[in-house]
């Protein structure tokens, strides 16, 4: 029986699989012309008492929609009321309005005050279960199950990681712009729970999240000593990263999350170091007469990417992880900086500026296959998701007003605002949390 | 009969222990710490300027070299070239610094919005070591001259048009406080 049961599962999960691959592929087209369908999927209510299950479906239901690969359906049309969640559906009614996918859930507490939150993914047309699974969390954190499960959906369906159990730190800014006041921020990814990190004293810019910790490293001008820092998320505890004679900023970790790479100035110039940060060792990787910054490690800590004057305009360069190689890859008009390695490594995010305009786009890390994503006014600071999928990026109006963080999919389509209680900038996208 | 896959045990203790990192978290943001808030630093922000103000500064007051001499010289696009207005405003500087040998000095570099934020920070640092050399090379100790750059975060002119961005493309020369 429970061999017949998981060969079941794995044929419906290859199916589906098959299905989604398909919807891919229509994506990838749509690249060069027009836009795929989102894949039709319907979200009952979660079973519970109270309100708490509609709220999570409702945090699910966004989250895919958000990803712009899946068209959560109208609750309204809904056939059958789902009863009991672990009851095979009627697979027909779901067909009806044309639900490829299907989602039942319960919400329940546990003797011990923490919440159940069980899930189960159906395939409606080849009424098979896809999965099922259950979580334990405290009541509070009832937004981020909802996050875990739709990440178990899209997983489940594309094949691809989720992004939706991230959180995004950024830069909170308020007042008039030429006296903005800046705080570190962080929130989920979907925009909610926002909290503040840092007061508002001190100019603070570009957080960057470790790839292995619940640390940032970030810049401030903290008694107006404009130096990169670490801040742990847990404990809240501060440190300033090295003891450099000039202005550090532009941190990244690299991708162990051992080491944080940053430019130092010292004069007219900025060289690329690194940082252990266990042995305090620093290492320096460029020495020219040019403004080198921007350093980003791929995913395997083999090269760095970084942006430099040293041609003239900012250009974006290549070099191993020890400095060797220093290799010119963009060649556009225009300048090109902020460059970012995708956690896939297959390209490399940037922010290019030609004509008066400022772009996002991506290239491969040869410099070769570049597309711009999105256009404007000003355009800046890409981030990618942890699953190399989506990006986010600052975008601000010429004028008076301030700066708001988008999100958009790698294809260039499904661009999204997302709401923040102030000005923001500088998004920095977590890792997937664990 | 149980379908139900089980989660990782690691991600669900990260769940529980949640909680316990917000409150810190927010602890974090409500015991911040205090440092220096920015100081009038040119004729705008206190409310002088030449037109209305000159003569009225004391001689050898920070107002008199604001007001009189100039704090601030500009530059063209993604330059740190002093250009020939700018060396008479520098010169201006060296003399009336020369004349008023107890002030510290800052020059701040800064940047217009028309870049990203990193090389703003870069090219405004280059500014002010332009600006400082210049001033050295007419006679102001270096040992008497500090730089700093805020890049493109503290723009004077707000507006969406060349004339405000070149307000912005500047090094200004602060005094850093009399006998430092």
């Amino acid at each position: 029986m429970m061999n017949l049961l998981l060969k079941r599962g794995v044929m419906a999960l290859l199916v589906i699989v098959a299905a989604a691959h398909s919807a891919f592929a229509e994506v990838r087209i749509n690249i060069r012309g027009g836009r795929a369908e989102p894949l039709p999927i319907a979200i009952s209510d979660f079973m519970s008492k109270g309100d708490l299950g509609p709220q999570i479906s409702a945090v699910i239901a966004a989250d895919l929609r958000r990803s712009g690969l899946f068209a959560p359906i109208d609750k309204a049309a809904f056939i059958e009321k789902i009863s009991n969640p672990d009851q095979q559906p009627r697979f027909d009614d779901w067909k009806a309005i044309n639900a490829q996918a299907l989602v039942t859930g319960r919400v329940t507490q546990e003797g011990d005050g923490r919440l159940r939150a069980e899930f189960r993914l159906w395939d409606t047309f080849g009424a098979t279960q896809m999965t099922g699974q259950q979580f334990f969390t405290q009541p509070e954190n009832w937004r981020r199950v909802a996050h875990i499960i739709a990440d178990a959906i899209y997983k489940q369906i594309t094949g691809e990681d989720g992004y939706f159990d991230t959180r995004v730190v950024f830069v909170s800014e308020s007042g008039p712009k030429n006296a903005r006041k800046r705080q570190l921020a962080i929130m989920d990814q979907d925009g909610f729970n926002v909290r503040t990190l840092t007061n508002a004293n001190d100019i603070v810019l570009t957080p960057r999240f470790s790839p292995s910790k619940q640390e940032i490293t970030y810049m401030s001008f903290e008694n107006n000593q404009p130096r990169v820092y670490l801040l742990q998320l847990e404990t809240g505890q501060r440190e300033m990263v090295g003891n450099f004679p000039g202005m550090t900023f532009s941190p990244r970790f690299s991708p162990d999350g051992q080491r944080v790479i940053m430019s130092l100035q010292q004069e007219g110039n900025a060289n690329i170091y690194t940082m252990d940060l266990r042995s305090r060792t620093t290492t320096r990787l460029t020495s020219t007469a040019a403004i080198d910054t921007s350093p980003s490690y791929s995913p395997d800590g083999s090269r760095i990417v970084f942006e430099s004057d040293r041609g003239g305009k900012q250009q974006l360069y290549v070099m191993g992880a020890d400095g060797s190689g220093q290799t010119r890859i963009s060649f556009g008009d225009g300048a090109y900086s902020t460059p970012v390695w995708s956690p896939r490594g297959d390209l490399i995010a940037f922010t290019k500026q030609s004509g008066g305009k400022f772009s996002i786009g991506v290239m491969k890390p040869d410099g070769s296959g570049e597309r711009i994503l999105t256009t404007g006014f000003h355009n800046e600071g890409p981030t990618w998701a942890p699953n190399g999928r989506v990006l986010m990026f600052f975008r601000e109006a010429a004028g008076a007003g301030g700066p708001q963080l988008y999100s958009i999919d790698l294809t260039g389509y499904n661009e999204q605002v997302i709401k923040t209680p102030a000005y923001a900038s500088d998004p920095a996208w977590s890792p997937l949390m664990e | 009969m149980s379908r139900f896959t089980s989660t990782a045990p690691s991600r669900m203790q990260t769940l529980a222990r949640n909680p316990v990192m917000v409150a810190l978290v927010l602890t974090l943001s409500l015991a911040g710490c205090k440092s220096k808030s920015g100081l009038p630093n040119n004729a705008n922000e206190l409310g002088l300027n030449g037109a209305n103000g000159a003569g009225a500064a004391t001689p050898g007051s920070p107002q008199d070299f604001t007001v009189n001499v100039g704090d601030r010289i500009f530059f063209d696009t993604d330059s740190s070239a002093i250009r020939a207005d700018a060396s008479q405003t520098l010169d201006r500087q060296a003399q009336w610094l020369a004349q008023y040998p107890n002030y510290a000095i800052t020059v701040e570099g800064h940047a217009d919005e028309r870049g990203t934020r990193e090389y703003n920070l870069a090219l405004g640092a280059r500014r002010a070591s332009a600006a400082k050399n210049y001033l050295v090379s007419r006679g102001v100790p270096a040992n008497r001259l500090q730089t700093i750059s805020y890049g493109k975060e503290k723009p004077v002119a707000v507006c969406d048009d060349i004339s405000c961005w070149s307000q912005n493309r500047r090094a200004v020369t602060v005094l850093g406080g009399a006998g430092m």
